[in-house]
């Protein structure tokens, strides 16, 4: 079987990374945001990149660190709170966002990596959102016609791989993970522990390695908390 | 409360989540929004299960964690540490909007800026400002079997939120089943149907409500 394993994100991500090309990147705020494999695209110093994500991190954290040094021309998200350059930027117009429901961009991520080019939905019928796009009506109701993305590359941050590529995910860190990792044409994916085939649960694997092309581990890491909240009493 | 007017009548901002806690039924899978509809969870009635779901990836939030029991991996939508239940499930974001669009979930408490008499709601942007986007709520409107949206009847300056159209871009179109606010409720039983008043907070008379409504209802 061909070697997925690679020693750092650098060498992952060697001849994968050019200018203007579209990543999808999983995580949710900073949870499950595959944070050495964005440091490696910064440090590779290319630019005019299109991020599909959720978000677009928090300042210098996540995408945030990207946006810092202007190698983002586009964000494909819908929620990009908490982040004052992304802020500067966006209103002075250096930044182009295209805002998604989050339902429709984890379904246009899904579908992509489905094979399926597009769908209808419910969703933002009647809003902004459906201008320009196609009505169809299905029993008497509205559906807009939403676009799959089909991403040139994939980031993902998982919990557990195995070394053929086997992936775990870990509480809410799996969020759009799952969805950005079957979108990209290569899915580059980080984790925290690589074991052995065999280790994980095979009827508890979260993303098979179909999906994987390659892997590192980002070990150790040190994971950011967005609003730490937390309760002083036992509940009864 | 709304203070506008002399008025300090109604219902604070937990009375009006408390009033929102009626609309549970046991067994229900409902999703809360930031803000007053968070404050719904502390209603939950004793004996009734209600499982809360995050549209991050998960059903079955539990309360939020002691010091030592903080898990980077664990948040919910509002990005806040929280923790897991017996009953707990985590899943991807597709997967969550999958059972938010397909009608799985029963019931989400909303927050909104305005809600017309169509039953139109616009909570996610106001033009001119900077927009953060909508995030989950265009599924959870489209998508969730019931929505209640709870929300100041007016603005700081008095001004009218449930008016005749939305001046603000929407959120849903005639989306929205019922409405609570500081000084009433307002529900409407399909949506064909014109909102009707169903109560008034107390010491809130039907003129005070009228006078500062904008939006047609069956009083």
């Amino acid at each position: 079987m061909a070697q997925k394993i690679y020693p750092d994100a650098k060498a992952a991500l060697d001849g994968l990374l050019r200018n203007d090309m579209l990543i999808a990147c999983g995580g949710f705020g900073l949870c499950g945001i595959p944070e050495r494999l964005l440091d490696a695209v910064r440090d590779s110093g290319v630019t005019g990149l299109t991020f599909a994500s959720n978000n677009a991190g928090i300042d210098n954290e996540g995408i945030g660190k990207l946006l810092r040094t202007r190698q983002v021309k586009k964000m494909i998200a819908s929620y990009v709170g908490e982040n004052k350059e992304f802020e500067r930027q966006y209103l002075s117009g250096e930044l182009e966002v295209e805002f998604s429901p989050q339902g429709t961009l984890a379904e246009r991520m899904r579908a992509a990596g489905a094979g399926i080019p597009g769908f209808y939905t419910k969703t933002g019928v009647g809003t902004l959102v459906a201008e320009g796009k196609d009505v169809k009506v299905f029993g008497g109701e509205e559906y807009i016609l939403e676009e799959g993305i089909f991403a040139d590359l994939a980031l993902v941050k998982a919990w557990k791989a195995d070394t053929t590529g086997n992936v775990v995910f870990r509480k809410t860190a799996r969020n759009f993970n799952v969805p950005a990792a079957t979108c990209g044409k290569v899915c580059v994916v980080e984790v925290e522990e690589i074991v052995q085939p065999g280790e994980l649960d095979a009827d508890a694997i979260h993303l098979p390695g179909v999906y994987v092309q390659r892997l590192i581990c980002g070990a150790p890491y040190d994971k950011k908390i967005e609003f730490r909240t937390t309760r002083t009493t036992d509940v009864g | 409360m709304t203070k506008h007017d002399g008025l300090t009548k109604g219902w604070s901002r937990d009375q009006m989540a408390a009033r929102a806690a009626q609309e549970l039924q046991d067994g229900f899978y409902v999703n809360l929004g930031i803000g007053i509809p968070t404050l719904v969870a502390n209603h939950v009635p004793a004996g009734m299960t209600v499982t809360l779901q995050s549209e991050n990836g998960m059903l079955g939030i539990g309360p939020f964690p002691t010091e030592d029991a903080i898990d980077p991996d664990l948040i919910n939508a509002g990005k806040q540490t929280i923790s897991q239940l017996p009953h707990s499930a985590y899943f991807d974001s597709a997967t969550s909007f999958a059972m938010i669009r397909g009608g799985k979930i029963d019931l989400t408490v909303l927050g909104g800026m305005e809600v017309s008499e169509a039953a139109d709601i616009a909570n996610w942007m106001v033009p001119g400002k900077m927009i953060k986007g909508m995030g989950g709520a265009m599924d959870l409107v489209a998508g969730v079997k019931k929505i209640i949206v709870v929300m100041e009847h007016c603005a700081k300056d008095g001004t009218p939120k449930f008016v005749p159209a939305c001046t603000l871009p929407l959120t849903g179109r005639n989306v929205v089943d019922m409405l609570i606010t500081d000084l009433a409720v307002f529900k409407r039983p399909d949506h064909a149907a014109p909102f009707q008043l169903v109560e008034l907070a107390p010491g809130v008379t039907a003129e005070e409500l009228a006078a500062r409504t904008t939006a047609h209802y069956l009083s």
